[in-house]
């Protein structure tokens, strides 16, 4: 019997299109393509099994080996910085994590800096690496109002085309670190199939060098 | 006292396997205190799998701590005057936080140390006992072997401080190639030293297949020493007949400031991460005062359980 890996996929765009590589790639799974509810699809003949979660769950499937590998933007790696391997770079789903604010803020050192955030973690790093005393202030949604109802001085956020920032009169300054879709993979996984998830990775990696 | 060894759980059973296992093989166990003085890990953060320690205050008013880890315990009370090696083993609990937990944990840990002077028959004897050790609890194992000495040699002959690098052992220890790239080109390594240290971060081989492919790497006094005391302990290995499901892979770092020669680290099928960690660490000894060389290995028991759970999901699989 073919050993079965477990591939976890972000639900939504980014993994729409990490899938299509996947099946261009030769690990294609038609069922996927129906209409219905299921969360699970496989194709033994190819040894694989694809489900959806949502994208900040990804690394959390992985660590705990529950998928052997899967697709994670590197913003999620970087705030949860879980234990596993990062074997790819997509070069897709390309943003940048960036420091923005109303056009006209003047950035006081005289104040601690009140930052407004999905990213805890990498605005606290940031921070830290500029010895800046913040006050962190975790949002799940809409960053953007923070700083225009005055809830923040800045926000920490992925910026991709700076649209919404600019109708918003927001303007992106610092960028922190850019941000591209990573192939990731279980340690453990990776050791005991690891013949499978190499050919995984390279079949992959051959289809976006010919790019 | 008669009793039916199927009332013993998972991790119970391979404590009093691995118990006779040590035994055997002529290592004493070594007991010591629940608590232990705080300073002592303060001292040593950085040894520990997590920084969190359950601390308390004793009667006369001394911070204390439930041991969060063994081995330091034992070098503290280690008396190495003498020209024999130490050779002892435990079974102890510890407490300690998990990553991206909170709260601590109790946590049941064996392990084995081999504390004095360290030859390439210590290190085989150990490697050995540590692949038994996961053997018995398991056929279905691995254990990763990697060398300090030769993956900081590569990096000090490319010019980088080894020392200073934990972004880049960072990147090796994910195995990302594209972040190491990306470091080299900011920090002006040479082209063949970048392609080098890619290619030991990708690396994984059987330890005999893969040892010959990195011969041709070798550089410098430390690269040499580290590759000759790998293939030294292989072939010892294979006089053994041990030499099976060994690995040789450079994703496994530890930390500099105590561990320097071989390191290595155990999996199971079946349990998302690692249940055996060891290594070679003098400059714990020496930090702490020591003389000689010391090598040794834990494994986490609690992690069993999660073996029963796969094994019944392979049940109904089936």
């Amino acid at each position: 019997m073919k050993q079965m890996i477990n591939i976890a996929l972000p639900k939504g765009r980014l993994g729409e299109k990490a899938y299509a590589i996947f099946e261009k790639a030769g690990y294609e799974c038609p069922a996927i393509h129906e209409e219905n509810r299921r969360l699970i699809f496989e194709n033994p003949e190819k040894g694989v099994r694809y489900f959806w979660v949502k994208p900040l769950d990804v690394v959390i499937y992985v660590e705990r080996g529950a998928a052997d590998i899967g697709i994670a933007g590197k913003d999620i790696i970087l705030e949860y910085s879980p234990d596993i391997y990062e074997l790819a770079d997509l070069g897709m789903g390309k943003c940048r994590m960036a420091v923005a604010c109303k056009k006209d803020f003047v950035d006081n050192r005289d104040r601690t800096l009140r930052v407004a955030t999905k990213f805890p973690s990498i605005a606290r790093s940031y921070y830290n690496s500029i010895s800046r005393e913040i006050d962190i202030i975790k949002l799940n949604g809409s960053i953007e109002l923070a700083p225009i109802l005055g809830l923040s001085d800045v926000i920490v956020d992925i910026v991709e085309t700076g649209k919404t920032l600019l109708e918003n009169d927001l303007e992106p300054r610092e960028t922190i670190v850019d941000i591209s879709a990573r192939l990731v993979a279980n340690k453990v996984s990776y050791k005991f199939k690891n013949q499978e998830i190499r050919k995984m990775c390279e079949d992959v990696e051959a289809l976006l060098g010919g790019n | 006292m008669n009793f039916s060894i199927d009332v013993l759980k998972n991790d119970e059973k391979a404590l009093y396997a691995l118990r006779q296992l040590y035994q055997d093989h002529g290592y004493t166990r070594y007991k010591v205190s629940k608590f232990e003085e705080y300073d002592l890990y303060a001292g040593n953060k950085s040894f520990l799998i997590s920084e969190n320690i359950l601390t308390f205050t004793d009667t006369n008013g001394k911070l204390m701590a439930l041991k969060p880890d063994v081995t330091l315990s034992i070098v503290k009370n280690i008396r190495n005057n003498d020209a024999n090696a130490h050779k002892l083993y435990y079974n102890e609990t510890v407490y300690r936080t998990s990553a991206g937990e909170d709260g601590f944990r109790e946590i049941m840990q064996t392990g084995l140390e081999y504390i004095g002077s360290i030859d390439d028959t210590a290190i085989a004897e150990v490697l050995m006992l540590a692949q038994k050790s996961l053997a018995l609890i398991s056929d279905d194992y691995i254990l990763d072997v990697s060398h300090m000495g030769f993956l900081t040699g590569l990096l000090e002959s490319a010019g980088i401080e080894a020392e200073y690098a934990t972004e880049l052992l960072g990147y090796v220890g994910t195995k990302n190639l594209s972040a190491i790239r990306a470091y080299c080109a900011s920090h002006g390594v040479a082209k063949e030293d970048e392609d080098a240290i890619c290619e030991i971060t990708a690396l994984y081989e059987p330890l005999a297949d893969a040892l010959p492919r990195v011969e041709k790497l070798v550089r410098g006094e430390k690269m040499r020493l580290s590759y000759e005391q790998l293939c030294t302990v292989l072939k010892q290995m294979q006089a053994k007949g041990a030499e099976g499901r060994l690995y040789l892979d450079f994703s496994i770092v530890n930390d500099m400031s105590y561990y320097n020669g071989i390191i290595f680290q155990g999996f199971i099928n079946g349990i998302p991460e690692g249940i055996l960690s060891g290594g070679r660490y003098d400059r714990l000894l020496a930090r702490m005062g020591k003389r000689g060389g010391a090598i040794g290995f834990a494994v986490y028991l609690n992690l069993l359980e999660r073996l029963e759970i796969a094994k019944e999901a392979d049940k109904e699989d089936a």
